[in-house]
């Protein structure tokens, strides 16, 4: 009898901190399982390795933010037959989207002694703005849990169950008191896309939007409530704009409140 | 057969495996000598020094985090030092232990991932560590143990393992209870026994015998094995606070880096920061259980061989199970989870000990604590000259080796430095030109 194929697995990096794929390998107890279901084709920072060709699953971490990247996405998409992205930057421009707020070249002048050497894009986009993409998986850094959901789902041939509610339904689950409503701390748990289990919350912090916003948020109400708490239109446009920052919800609230 | 010449070779990496980020080397070989060795780290910048201006100085630990995903805790760590510098506070008790706890953490996790799954392979003929736990199950098993201890640690602490939230500007949002951090005594107990014998089978391996008189530059502090504080030294006298690290330090810019190259400014050049260096200066610092198994593995107090780099870090591994296990035995909870905190106007300086060595913070910060400029010097950034440099002097030794094997050679001499990439390039400033 032929021995089926297994099915080959790519992880790929663009403009990143490395911390999503390192969630990969932070799976102590399960990564010589996984390596086991699949053939970890490409994984740069796990391996030397290389299997040139085709790819049944493609991780992408990190976001476009060069002429040679927007290039390369393409390449990657016409190489995997699926197509995840994995984390905020890949998802949503991550950290680095602040550029899209401000004047790159002067950026970079802030940075380096010679911009000139310096190849980058004035946007730091999502792939998705490049590529059709098939899954996006959130976080920043993503939750290790729903990374082993998405790739076990993929080999079961089914869509991820990653519940798309808010971190304030997560809270409830986890029997957390509102720091909110108890202690009046600002939190942006309401509008917030669920994943790291209602983890701010529970240290006694305000969420800080790292999963980037949810299904269709009230952000506008939300603001209000946070204006009462004493933030002012500075403040909020800092909450919104971080890790998520050109997430298009996040961006538009935002901008709302830009000074 | 006379030995075939070699005239004029090219070793080429495009893209270096095993390292967090995008790097690649190139090494032109004349005439049988090293004419030229090149790290050219091609991660894209992320303009952290640019964007962190105008953002409030709370923000800062969350943001630096983001620098790097394999070391975050440095990152928090060295931008609350120099904030709290700025602002006078000073965090010291229950809650300085606490980030010497979560500091533990994230050596061990880091250093064992390095050790395990980035460098062991190399010494053993394989592409990556899937490949080498077909033949080396116990050892990888060992170590994804230890691993997950260290990210234990860290996920108490500071609330997850990559990007921790719990860490803030006076201190921490939640202090953990002493029953909470009970469980993790049990399982550092079994972490310590398991690096005892992590250093032992890493000193089993095969070294190239190649040895430099390197400059080490690390903290170094009157009582303890350096993480969060101490003074900036050198095996050449150099012994400096923290605040005159600009005056003794300089960055430039090159073209194929879009990481800066940091050397001395007194004109002895490249320096090394990292393992090595901290174990040279500190030696005498070091867990009791932690000098003894650097003896039983060989080592000497300074060890020059940077391939041997592998142990060093196997042997700091050993020595923060042990400092964790003696934080949690003698932990107090704090009655306040943080120092209270004002905003002020100031500047502050902060160099904390990064797994991969010294990491540099300095913040310029507005009357109402919105900070005005921000300056971060990576360890990546400080190792990138001393890199070439061993390249240049090492390769030569190697060049009877076929081509595959040279380059796999030359891959492992930048891997000694555990290089991360990502930090390298996120920052890296320099000054400005004037002409």
């Amino acid at each position: 009898m032929a021995r089926t194929r297994k099915p080959r697995l790519a992880v790929w990096k663009f403009a990143s901190c490395d911390g999503c794929q390192l969630s990969l390998l932070d799976c102590e107890d399960e990564l010589l399982t996984v390596a086991g279901a699949v053939d970890i084709a490409y994984f740069m920072e796990a391996t030397r390795g290389k299997v040139s060709g085709r790819y049944d699953l493609s991780l992408v971490e990190g976001s476009v933010t060069t002429p040679h990247d927007a290039e390369r996405i393409q390449d990657v998409r016409k190489r995997s037959r699926r197509l995840v992205t994995i984390g905020a930057c890949a998802t949503a421009g991550g950290i680095q989207s602040l550029r899209n707020f401000a004047d790159v070249a002067e950026y970079a002048s802030i940075v380096y002694a010679r911009p000139d050497y310096i190849q980058t894009l004035a946007t730091s986009t999502a792939i998705a703005d490049h590529v059709r993409v098939d899954f996006e998986l959130r976080g920043c850094p993503i939750a290790k849990h729903q990374l082993l959901e998405v790739v076990g789902a993929f080999l079961a041939g089914r869509r991820p169950v990653v519940p798309p509610h808010s971190v304030c339904l997560e809270c409830k689950l986890r029997g957390n008191v509102c720091v909110m409503v108890a202690h009046g701390t600002p939190c942006l748990g309401p509008v917030t896309h669920a994943g790291c289990g209602a983890l701010c919350p529970a240290y006694d912090r305000g969420c800080y939007g790292c999963f980037g916003p949810m299904e269709t948020p009230n952000a506008v109400s939300l603001s209000g409530r946070l204006g009462e708490l004493g933030m002012d239109g500075r403040d909020l446009t800092r909450v919104y704009r971080t890790f998520n920052a050109n997430a298009p919800d996040f961006r538009a609230e935002g901008e709302r409140h830009a000074p | 057969m006379p030995r075939k010449t070699i005239k004029r070779k090219t070793i080429k990496v495009d893209y270096l495996a095993r390292v967090e980020g995008e790097g690649a080397l190139k090494v032109v070989v004349e005439g049988g000598r090293v004419k030229s060795a090149a790290l050219s780290i091609f991660e894209p910048p992320r303009f952290f020094e640019a964007f962190l201006r105008g953002r409030a100085f709370t923000e800062a630990p969350d943001i630096t985090a983001r620098i790097c995903g394999i070391c975050p805790v440095a990152y928090q760590m060295s931008a609350v030092h120099a904030l709290e510098d700025a602002l006078g506070v000073s965090v010291t008790g229950p809650l300085r232990d606490l980030r010497r706890l979560l500091y533990c953490g994230e050596w061990i996790e880091s250093h064992t991932l390095h050790v395990h799954m980035l460098h062991a392979p190399d010494f053993l003929g394989y592409d990556g560590v899937i490949d080498m736990a077909r033949d080396h199950g116990d050892a990888v098993k060992r170590g994804l143990a230890l691993k997950k201890a260290g990210n234990a640690i860290v996920t108490l602490v500071g609330g997850r393992e990559i990007h921790p939230i719990n860490v803030r500007v006076g201190g921490f949002y939640r202090v953990p209870t002493r029953r909470e951090l009970a469980p993790l005594a049990e399982s550092l107990e079994r972490a310590r026994d398991d690096a005892l014998g992590v250093v032992r089978w890493v000193a089993g391996l095969d070294f190239p015998d190649r040895e430099r008189d390197y400059t080490f530059v690390a903290l170094r502090h009157p009582d303890e094995y350096p993480f969060n504080e101490g003074h900036v030294a050198s095996n050449r006298g150099l012994d400096i606070p923290t605040s005159a690290y600009d005056d003794h330090f300089e960055e430039s810019h090159v073209e194929r880096s879009t990481a800066l190259y940091s050397r001395l400014r007194d004109g002895s050049g490249a320096y090394l920061v990292g393992p090595l260096a901290r174990y040279a200066l500190n030696f005498d610092r070091l867990a009791p259980v932690a000098q003894e198994a650097a003896r039983e593995a060989g080592l000497g107090p300074v060890c020059r061989n940077p391939y041997q780099s592998i142990v060093v870090r196997a042997v700091e591994v050993l020595h923060a199970c042990d400092e964790a296990l003696r934080i949690i035995a003698a932990y107090e909870p704090s009655d306040r989870p943080a120092a209270p905190v004002a905003p002020r106007a100031g500047i502050g300086f902060g160099a904390t000990e990064a797994p991969r060595g010294l990491l540099y913070h300095r913040y310029r910060l507005e009357k109402d604590g919105t900070i005005a400029e921000a300056r971060i010097v990576p360890p990546t950034s400080q190792n990138q000259a001393c890199i070439e440099d061993d390249l240049a002097n090492y390769v030569e030794g190697f060049l009877d080796l076929p081509d595959e094997a040279l380059r796999h050679r030359c891959e492992q001499t930048v891997r000694n430095y555990d290089p991360c990439i990502s930090c390298a390039t996120h920052f890296l400033r320099l000054e400005i030109e004037r002409r």
